[in-house]
């Protein structure tokens, strides 16, 4: 009897390690992923870093109850989605207070980009264009902008986009096309 | 050539630009999206990887905490002071109100001997005066021998 309990702790003991060691598997793999599209959709470093570790203090809690339905990513990107909803629900019920802001303006954001095998005058261009489009970005509702970074930035397929936000298939559909008619609309007028 | 068919080849030539144009448009839009994603990693990959000061969060009600234990303190040693001194005052009039009945007990014990005094002297004074008529048949009779 107390052999058979003595098991039962030590195979718990080991579960409870390669649940850790799973976890931590986890966190490294998809880390930088989760921050990167609250940096897209923050531009702020800072509230990117305290919303990402908020995100796997969220996920390492509920670890237990994850049963893998879907892919780790689309579960951690739900809970950063809803983090990210509840920030700025926060922020705009308190108004009132003064908080602080880290966002990056768009022209230090369209800085960024690859040097690659580009002249000058392409990559003039090509800041250009990233300006519109963040520009463009910054001015869809808060679904459309989620919506868009996952698939554009993310690349994530319409599915996966689906089952992190909650949507269904063809409401994403159809916040992407309006995301991208904005875009366009943008890109457009710069000509 | 005739003119219908003129006709359709410049249809034909304004679809062909047309088609082209939403191309180019298509083309555009991809090369700006690819762009705006390279950005965004580019961005993302130079702000993971920096390194990051952890800034200790200021207790905003560090000095209302601070206020608050001055001022309770200030009310506990007023309270305590203000009874030291409630409590010396009373003792003090305490002393002072039995310093006064004591001075009064004095006083009336002074009056009560004084007015003895004054009934006792008052009352020898009557003695005095009624002792000789008292004496007088014994005075005359004295008187009378003398002068027999």
């Amino acid at each position: 009897m107390a052999a058979g309990t003595a098991l039962e702790a030590m195979n718990m003991s080991t579960a409870e390690e390669v649940a850790a060691e799973e976890y931590s598997a986890v966190v490294t793999k998809h880390r930088s992923q989760i921050f990167r599209f609250l940096l897209s959709s923050t531009r702020d470093p800072e509230l990117s870093e305290s919303l990402t570790q908020e995100c796997f203090l969220k996920a390492h809690r509920n670890w237990k109850s994850f049963r893998g339905e879907s892919s780790a990513m689309t579960w951690l990107m739900r809970i950063a989605i809803n983090l990210q909803k509840d920030h700025w629900r926060n922020r705009r019920l308190q108004f009132w207070r003064q908080t602080q802001t880290h966002a990056v303006n768009l022209e230090e954001a369209s800085e960024w980009l690859p040097s690659g095998e580009r002249s000058a005058e392409q990559r003039l261009l090509a800041k250009e264009r990233v300006r519109q489009v963040s520009e463009a970005v910054q001015g869809l509702s808060e679904r459309q902008r989620t919506v868009f970074l996952l698939r554009y930035v993310e690349e994530m397929e319409l599915s996966e986009i689906a089952r992190s936000t909650g949507l269904n298939e063809g409401t994403v559909k159809a916040h992407l096309s309006r995301a991208l008619a904005k875009v366009r609309e943008r890109l457009g007028g710069r000509r | 050539m005739s003119f219908g068919n003129k006709d359709r080849a410049e249809s034909e030539v304004r679809n062909v630009g047309s088609v082209d144009r939403v191309a180019e448009e298509a083309s555009e839009l991809q090369r700006a999206l690819t762009d705006f994603r390279l950005s965004v990693r580019a961005w993302s990959e130079a702000e993971f990887n920096s390194p990051r000061t952890v800034v200790e969060p200021v207790r905003r009600g560090a000095w209302r905490l601070a206020a608050g234990w001055a001022l309770g303190c200030l009310l506990i040693a007023g309270s305590v002071s203000g009874g030291i001194v409630h409590k010396h005052h009373q003792d003090q009039m305490k002393i002072a109100q039995t310093r006064m009945i004591e001075q009064r007990r004095l006083a009336a014990e002074e009056r009560a001997r004084q007015e003895e005094e004054d009934l006792l002297a008052k009352v020898d004074g009557d003695v005095s005066r009624e002792v000789p008529s008292a004496m007088e048949p014994l005075a005359q009779l004295m008187a009378e021998d003398e002068s027999q």
